[in-house]
């Protein structure tokens, strides 16, 4: 210890002064996740009260002032899980991505502090309608069904918020473009500002939706709404949101957790490529979600179904890349034949292995996905528990227990706190993997065989059907594994937080490098010819439809009020 | 740039999945009929109960021997009719609308399911073989009693009419 100590202080030192550097990111970053956390505690444990739900336990009778009932705590699950959670978290998040990626501060970090308050506003005002019940209407939110204008503005403002922050991201990485002339970008800090950019173009179509339509109506400055132009806003976003919450998981897997494994990227340019890609195919696909509407003729359905595949390819891709980048660190850290470099990988690391299990999740998120896209495949499975049972593997699993993952290194970076019990992190992942891997079993067969409808208060159901319970139970029992995984993970968070023991070294954020030295091609470090495509093609695949249901718009929908 | 060999394996792999699949729903979808709902018409969710509309009274229409069409009016939080009765070896148009929010409908172990838009029909056509109850659900959110909003449809032995 004492021989090592002698070369430690100065780049000791070195790094303290680089923490130093980063500070207000560092801050920025905190805020972001805490809220984000806070808000995955709530709608979790509104997860839970759904299980017993199904079961036929209504716990709703007891939550009653708070959470009064099925519906509204479903509502409730839906909007902190799938919109906060997220959102919060991927800001946060590619505030410490970028910037350290760049080794550069923000350029304007006022823009991102905006940023912040702005989401941070916009959840507080949403949380009012739907704490008082005024808001049940589902994070979908399909009109006519009407909630408070709260509810709409608030969510704008956490829209608008993540945009500002994007901003601040642009101007970042443009100022590290000018002072590193000829330098590509390194592949982090460019991942996230696409997966940004994405998310930019995405989410015009719900603020659309609720600043042309669904806001004014709200406030009685229209009378009426056309609730099929309102979905197809809605789903302009909605599937390009998924990619949304995907990207940062995937920005994880290809640039940092090979390093953690101590392998290195496959390919540098392939993965670039993938995220080019998804700027490209995220947004015109989202018919796949309204196969079963009235008012959109068949071709535009197929063509989108085309699309959709298309956007599956990079996704393909990254199962490759992706394993092939930890096969180089299982075989640097001893691993031999075929798969005996698996054993050699570091599943002594929590935030390795939460990681890894959501990579092997997301394999059978993505093959239920590639169902649901299936034209008409998806009349099989179209709103019912296959779809929740789908959608929790993928932003329930490959996104959440990648971010847990990720929380295993930043929140100790962002502290400079050890983690508090790494084995409670690890059996917090293993739960989490096998709760998911149980729910999601259940739902799908549920789903598939038995047409069981999703959001539905199926322990009420007057159809429910006693060949259901099987699989009910085995949903139930990935809860209660979901519930301790749940309970594991704050443990482990706020034991983090309150315990005393500063790390000696602040942790540094893992980033892969290249296997492959060769610089990656201009072509793929190049804005312009991506974003102009990915704006054509969105013309294209929208455009004619979306002028046909415009120009035929019937504001004849007044609004319900149904819960 | 430079793709390493496996990976290229894999990409052609992958690309020829996709193309698998897709030549497996243009099949199933264009030769085969199996087909997603399309455009039909619209209808104002404000008028459509009155009389002249096919929703004034909806229910079973038959067409022709054993071709019908059934009329069905979606609402918080019942089907109307909410009992349908037609026989073995029918063919059956559902035509449905909503007069106030979204409603989702399905009739079980069969590949009729659509969403059901005030606003918009959604029409679909299915051939009834197996005599039997089959049980049909809103599957789309649509407030408190959701979960009371189903009905049946029955398909009953074929009489043996010209005996």
């Amino acid at each position: 210890m004492s021989v090592q100590s002698i070369p430690q202080p100065a780049a000791g030192a070195d790094v303290h002064s680089s923490e130093a550097r980063f500070s207000l990111e560092n801050k920025l970053t905190g805020w972001h996740i805490g809220v984000a956390m806070a808000a995955l505690s709530i709608g979790i444990t509104l997860g839970v009260m759904q299980g017993f739900e199904h079961l036929g336990i209504d716990l709703y009778k007891y939550t009653a002032p708070a959470f009064k009932t099925y519906y509204q705590g479903l509502t409730i699950h839906g909007v902190l899980n799938a919109l906060v959670w997220t959102t919060f978290f991927i800001v946060g998040f590619f505030t410490t991505a970028i910037t350290r990626s760049l080794d550069r501060p923000l350029k304007y970090p006022w823009i991102n502090v905006l940023g912040f308050v702005l989401m941070f506003v916009g959840l507080l005002l949403a949380a009012y309608p739907l704490l008082a019940n005024l808001a049940t209407v589902l994070y979908t939110f399909y009109p006519p069904m009407q909630a408070h204008w709260t509810f709409y503005l608030g969510l704008t403002l956490v829209v608008v918020g993540s945009w500002v922050a994007g901003y601040g991201f642009y101007f970042t990485l443009h100022a590290w473009r000018k002072e590193n002339p000829g330098k590509r970008t390194p592949f982090i800090a460019l991942a996230s500002t696409i997966t940004m950019v994405m998310w930019q173009i995405a989410t015009l179509g719900v603020a659309a939706e609720i600043l042309t339509m669904l806001l004014p109506w709200s406030l009685g400055l229209i009378e009426g709404t056309d609730p099929l132009l309102a979905r197809t806003y809605f789903w302009y976003f909605g599937h390009p949101l998924v990619y949304f919450w995907l990207l940062p998981a995937y920005v994880a897997w290809y640039g940092m957790v090979p390093k953690q494994a101590g392998g290195k990227m496959f390919s540098d340019s392939l993965a670039r490529l993938v995220f080019w890609l998804f700027l490209l195919l995220s947004t015109p696909v989202g018919f796949h979600h309204q196969y079963t509407d009235p008012g959109i003729p068949q071709g535009w359905k197929f063509i989108h179904a085309i699309l959709t595949y298309g956007v599956a390819f990079p996704s393909l891709l990254t199962a490759f890349t992706v394993a092939a980048s930890l096969e180089i660190g299982g075989r640097a850290r001893g691993g031999k034949g075929w798969f005996g470099w698996i054993r050699k990988l570091p599943w002594d690391n929590p935030s390795y292995t939460a990681q890894n299990l959501a990579m092997i999740i997301f394999a059978f998120g993505g093959i239920s996905g590639i169902t649901n896209a299936s034209y008409n495949v998806n009349l099989a499975v179209h709103n019912t528990v296959w779809i929740p049972g789908h959608f929790h593997l993928t932003v329930g699993s490959a996104t959440t227990l990648t971010f847990f993952g990720i929380a295993y290194w930043l929140v100790p970076k962002l502290t400079g706190k050890q983690l508090y019990k790494p084995k409670l992190a690890l059996a917090q992942a293993w739960t989490w993997f096998f709760g998911m891997i149980l729910f999601g079993n259940g739902f799908h067969l549920l789903g598939l065989h038995y047409g069981v409808p999703r959001r539905t208060m199926l322990g009420a159901a007057v159809y429910r059907d006693p060949a259901w319970t099987p699989f009910l139970l085995e949903v139930f029992v990935g809860v209660l594994f979901l519930t301790v995984s749940a309970i594991l993970f704050y443990w482990v968070i706020i034991g983090t937080l309150s315990h005393k023991k500063r790390l000696e070294k602040p942790v540094e954020m893992p980033v892969a490098e290249a296997a492959d030295p060769t610089p990656v091609p201009a072509w793929l470090d190049t804005w312009k010819p991506w974003l102009y495509g990915a704006i054509a093609l969105i013309i294209i695949a929208y455009g004619p439809m979306l002028y046909t249901l415009i120009s035929q718009m019937q504001l004849t929908s007044p609004g319900f009020r149904v819960w | 740039m430079h793709i390493d060999r496996y990976e290229q394996i894999w990409i052609r792999i992958s690309v020829a999945v996709l193309v698998v699949f897709m030549l497996g729903i243009i099949v199933a979808g264009w030769s085969m009929g199996i087909q997603v709902p399309g455009v039909y018409g619209r209808v104002d969710p404000n008028t459509v109960t009155e009389p002249g509309s096919p929703w004034a009274e909806p229910g079973v229409r038959e067409l022709a021997p054993g071709k019908y069409e059934v009329y069905i009016l979606a609402q918080i939080w019942t089907f109307a009719p909410s009992e349908i009765r037609v026989p073995a070896g029918s063919e059956v148009t559902f035509y449905v609308t909503s007069k106030d929010v979204q409603h989702g409908f399905r009739i079980q172990d069969t590949n009729l399911s659509f969403m059901v838009l005030p606003g918009q029909i959604s029409k679909m056509t299915h051939r009834f073989e197996e005599p039997g109850e089959y049980v049909f659900v809103c599957h789309e959110y649509c407030g408190v009693g959701h979960h009371t909003m189903a009905g049946k449809l029955i398909v009953e032995e074929a009489v043996a009419s010209n005996q």
